[in-house]
């Protein structure tokens, strides 16, 4: 909040978002209060033919939601779509410290099927919370999740108007069949965050740099709260991402915190820093923590999901990394770009001649069971029940994929 | 200094309004893709004998105001240039410069294509030497015309139909001046050798053979022969050293880096998995792929696929580049057929490779030749500014009804047996699929699928596609849907453009008949999105 005195009079006035250079889909807005007139707009945009009416219509909209009755905004349009006015004029207002307990939110959008703690995650795109231009899109390049970061990409100067976008966004943005994710801040910075996101039903909330067991009580209840209070019956499921040394040793601790926390993951540049050490495109240096996420999570009965993979361009590299990673034990990883996704998918789904292995080895179970024998054999082989497990998930995991399930021979 | 131009308006057969004369000649309004026959004999250059040019061959004169004088340089003339330089070019804007001294007036420029290098021509316009312009206009020359500025009426034809205007006698060129990278004193000259290399000269050629005089002017005169030619010196007149012919730093570009924005990758790749999957993809097949952002994507995915599938092409058609070089090189396209060379890649291939073929508007695209390439390809990838529920196109104006590009080879490329336009369906918060076009450049009957991020929607007409394609999993939609979708984004059908019931300029369709109108703006918004220029 910045304040000014013009003839004895206090003026209260806020700006947000940004314009200009090569921004697009944003918006920057100078708001300042009056004490009478009504509203004065002073609009400049790129779409102001086909859309100005419009944009000076949601504009009074907005401010009569916020209590604003006098004022005026000078903007500045990039193409900006309605939920990105919407939360940069309320970012603007809040700035001068106007529109308490007030909010402006967007028409909201159907959501899909509440998710499920077990569901597929093997990619998780991450779209900084603060640049509108990606959201729109994000779900058509078919990833499993959508995380709209409030953290590491939000300058500590923007995460007011960050988490007032995220905000919107969760409403009024197709997000497809992709889970949609909030990474939020650590807390105490990440308790307005939720304040914010949980009464907007986020699917899963991540939560940075966890030590300790305590920490995912604390997210665990506020989001509970505000949930409840806010009439949220979907479940908010959680993500604990281990960036530490400290963290990793408490690694089973912290997935068994909870029973909303459906995976674990682990962020390697943070865990690198704070070991002190170079991050390696082989990943050696990693290695046990990452074997160890993998055990506490599978102890925890929880996913184990691996970090992001950094050069965009080295899609080899990535599908090393993540054939690796599944066969270490991890259901997915991170995309920062979404040509990612694509190889991801590839590295995380089993091969074909595991997919027919295991496939006979349920038709096999499957056939036991209809004949009503209690041991299941193979040709001359024996199985045992762990790994008709193991196969029964694989079959149920291919089907989730979308591979085709042939087993191979028939059954005999 | 707005000019208005009586005449009568005509609706024509795609229903839009046209004027019936346009800059005091005749016009005859669009009559459906294949409805219209211009008859008689071809118009051609007045009879030369080689007595009159100088017996051992040389035609040099010192300079290009020497050249234009001994030309017959007067007020009223056109004169023709080519857009081979690109954004480099210096021939163009000099000659008119040069004619500007020597006192001419009202002439009219007949460039293939006009660049941002060309913003200069407003002031020579301003001064009266130049009348109008028939050629495509841009960036802040469309800006002039579309304000209602110029004195005549602007004509935008494709490259094909710029071919066909010469033939029919629609447009004669007094002078033709030729910017060539390589020539002899004879007059000789070739594009893909020298200092300001191109690559193909083919936009020159009809210049060449039409035009009453020719000049051709070099920055790196060889020794007679000049071999291979491009442009015979015998249809040469006078042939001018000058220092530079352009900067070519802008002639040609590096090597253009494939998109990393992922809507286009992901409406490239749709693209290319919509000929894998639809059977076109196969055995000796042919395309056209350009330099843009989505088409260089494009043949990066579809060259993958047809790796993984074994399968070669016969001939690609188009704009060169480095990446359709290298599948030159690794045997997956048997020959470019090369209308416009764009990298030095391309460049050192057309100079040196037999496969890489320079092709002209002539052997590609013209309407009055007895067949041609562009129509005998099996799928063409196009842009557009807009497209509406029609499958009718527009790449001439932006939504607000500037002008913004130029046709180029647009038009005629919708000949292809699959014509493909990949766009965004909206950019920023412009829908680009719209009830009805702002400016009708190519008919919806020739437009077979638009490949749009959000999905793929398949012309009503073409059953056989969307038989081809049932199945594959691609996400084929009918265009409403996708259309409904992108308001609902945008928050609501976007207002059209606001426009002065004035002509600026008419479209061309590639038989010489007027698709539409562009009409006078009616304001001016400060903070519309700039428009770069180019072809």
């Amino acid at each position: 909040m910045s304040i000014s005195t013009v003839s004895d009079v206090t003026v209260r006035k806020g700006e947000a978002g940004r314009a200009g250079g090569d921004v697009r889909s944003d918006l920057h807005i100078a708001f300042e209060e009056r004490t009478a007139g009504g509203i004065e707009i002073d609009l400049q945009s790129r779409v102001d033919l086909y859309y100005g009416s419009q944009i000076r219509q949601q504009v009074r909209d907005v401010l009569q939601a916020l209590g604003v009755e006098h004022a005026y905004v000078a903007i500045t349009d990039e193409g900006a779509l309605p939920f990105v006015i919407a939360a940069r004029i309320e970012a603007a207002v809040r700035r001068a410290g106007l529109g308490k307990n007030k909010s402006a939110l967007p028409e909201a959008v159907a959501l899909p099927e509440p998710s499920v703690k077990d569901r597929l995650r093997r990619s998780r795109l991450y779209l900084p919370g603060n640049e509108p231009k990606y959201f729109v899109n994000a779900a058509l390049h078919g990833p499993d999740a959508i995380i709209l970061d409030l953290e590491d990409s939000v300058h500590y100067a923007e995460k007011d108007t960050a988490r007032l976008l995220v905000r919107n966004a969760l409403r009024a943005v197709d997000f497809g069949a992709a889970e949609r994710m909030v990474r939020i801040n650590q807390l105490p910075l990440g308790m307005p965050d939720l304040e914010e996101i949980v009464p907007q039903a986020p699917d899963l909330v991540l939560i940075p740099k966890v030590e300790t067991p305590e920490q995912v009580s604390d997210v665990v209840g506020a989001v509970n709260s505000i949930a409840k209070r806010s009439g949220v019956t979907r479940p908010i499921w959680l993500m604990p991402i281990l960036e530490s040394a400290l963290g990793i040793e408490n690694a089973f601790a912290i997935a068994s915190a909870s029973g909303q926390i459906a995976a674990i993951t682990i962020g390697l540049e943070d865990y690198t820093a704070d070991l002190g050490v170079a991050k390696t495109s082989g990943g050696s240096e990693t290695l046990y923590a990452r074997m160890r996420i993998a055990n506490a999570a599978h102890a925890a009965h929880v996913q184990a999901i691996d970090s992001v993979y950094g050069d965009v361009t080295d899609s080899e590299g990535l599908l090393r990394w993540g054939e690796t990673s599944r066969a270490m034990g991890f259901e997915g990883m991170g995309c920062i770009h979404p040509m990612q996704i694509e190889v991801i998918h590839q590295a995380f789904a089993p091969t074909l001649s595991e997919l027919e292995k295991a496939a006979k080895i349920v038709a096999a179970y499957d056939e036991a069971q209809a004949r009503g024998l209690g041991v299941v054999s193979l040709g001359s082989k024996m199985i045992d029940a762990p790994v008709v497990q193991r196969a029964q998930k694989l079959v149920a995991r291919a089907k989730q994929m979308g591979m085709a399930i042939e087993p191979a021979g028939e059954k005999s | 200094m707005s000019t208005s131009f009586a005449t009568e308006l005509v609706t024509n057969a795609i229903g839009r309004r046209v004027p019936t004369a346009v800059n005091g000649h005749e016009a005859v309004p669009y009559q459906g893709v294949d409805g219209y026959r211009s008859t008689g004999r071809k118009a051609g250059p007045p009879i030369r004998s080689n007595s009159d040019y100088p017996t051992n061959g040389d035609k040099r004169v010192p300079d290009l105001e020497t050249a234009l004088r001994l030309c017959g340089l007067r007020d009223g003339m056109t004169i023709g240039t080519h857009h081979h330089l690109r954004n480099g070019d210096r021939v163009a804007l000099t000659a008119l410069q040069t004619a500007a001294r020597i006192g001419a007036r009202d002439l009219m420029w007949f460039p293939s294509a006009s660049f941002p290098c060309h913003e200069p021509v407003i002031d020579l316009m301003k001064s009266g030497l130049v009348h109008h312009i028939e050629g495509s206009m841009n960036g802040p020359l469309g800006d002039y015309c579309s304000h209602g500025h110029m004195r005549g009426l602007g004509v935008l034809r494709s490259h094909g139909g710029r071919w066909q205007a010469i033939q029919d006698g629609e447009v004669h060129i007094d002078i033709a001046v030729i910017a060539a990278p390589t020539a002899d004193y004879f007059g000789n000259a070739d594009g893909s050798h020298g200092p300001s290399a191109c690559g193909s000269l083919g936009f020159a050629l009809a210049d060449s053979i039409y035009a009453d005089r020719v000049i051709v002017v070099t920055d790196n005169l060889v020794p007679f022969p000049c071999v291979p030619w491009q442009i015979q010196g015998n249809n040469v007149d006078y042939v001018v050293e000058v220092p530079s012919i352009g900067d070519p730093a802008k002639i040609v570009s590096g090597t253009t880096q494939i998109t990393r924005s992922p809507d286009r990758l992901r409406i490239s790749q749709l693209v290319a998995r919509f000929l894998r999957d639809s059977g076109i993809m196969r055995d000796g097949f042919s395309f056209q792929a350009g330099a843009g952002g989505i088409a260089l994507a494009f043949v990066d995915y579809l060259a993958r696929m047809m790796k993984e599938a074994n399968v070669k092409a016969s001939f690609v058609r188009g704009g060169s580049t480095k990446y359709l070089v290298d599948l030159l090189h690794e045997g997956l396209i048997g020959c470019i057929l090369d209308g416009q060379t764009f990298d030095l890649d391309a460049v050192r291939s057309i100079a040196s490779d037999p496969r890489h073929v320079a092709t002209s508007p002539f052997t590609s695209y013209n309407f009055h030749g007895k067949g041609n390439f562009a129509s005998m390809i099996d799928a063409c990838v196009l842009g557009a500014t807009e497209v509406d529920v029609n499958f009718n196109a527009n790449v001439v104006t932006h939504s607000d009804g500037r002008l913004l590009h130029g046709i180029g080879g647009w038009q005629n490329c919708l000949f292809a047996g699959c014509t493909i336009l990949a766009v965004p369906s909206f950019r920023d918060r412009i829908p680009v699929i719209v009830d009805e076009v702002t400016t009708v450049t190519g008919p919806g009957e020739l437009i077979d699928v638009i490949a749009t991020e959000r999905g793929i929607a398949i012309n009503p007409q073409r059953q056989d596609l969307l038989d081809a394609v049932k199945g594959k999993g691609l996400p084929i939609r009918p265009i409403e849907e996708i259309k409904a979708e992108v308001e609902e984004i945008c928050g609501g059908k976007p207002a059209k453009a606001r426009l002065v019931d004035n002509p600026v300029a008419v479209v061309k369709w590639v038989d010489g008949t007027v698709i539409d109108t562009v009409w006078q703006v009616a304001d001016d918004n400060p903070y519309a999105p700039k428009v770069s220029g180019g072809e």
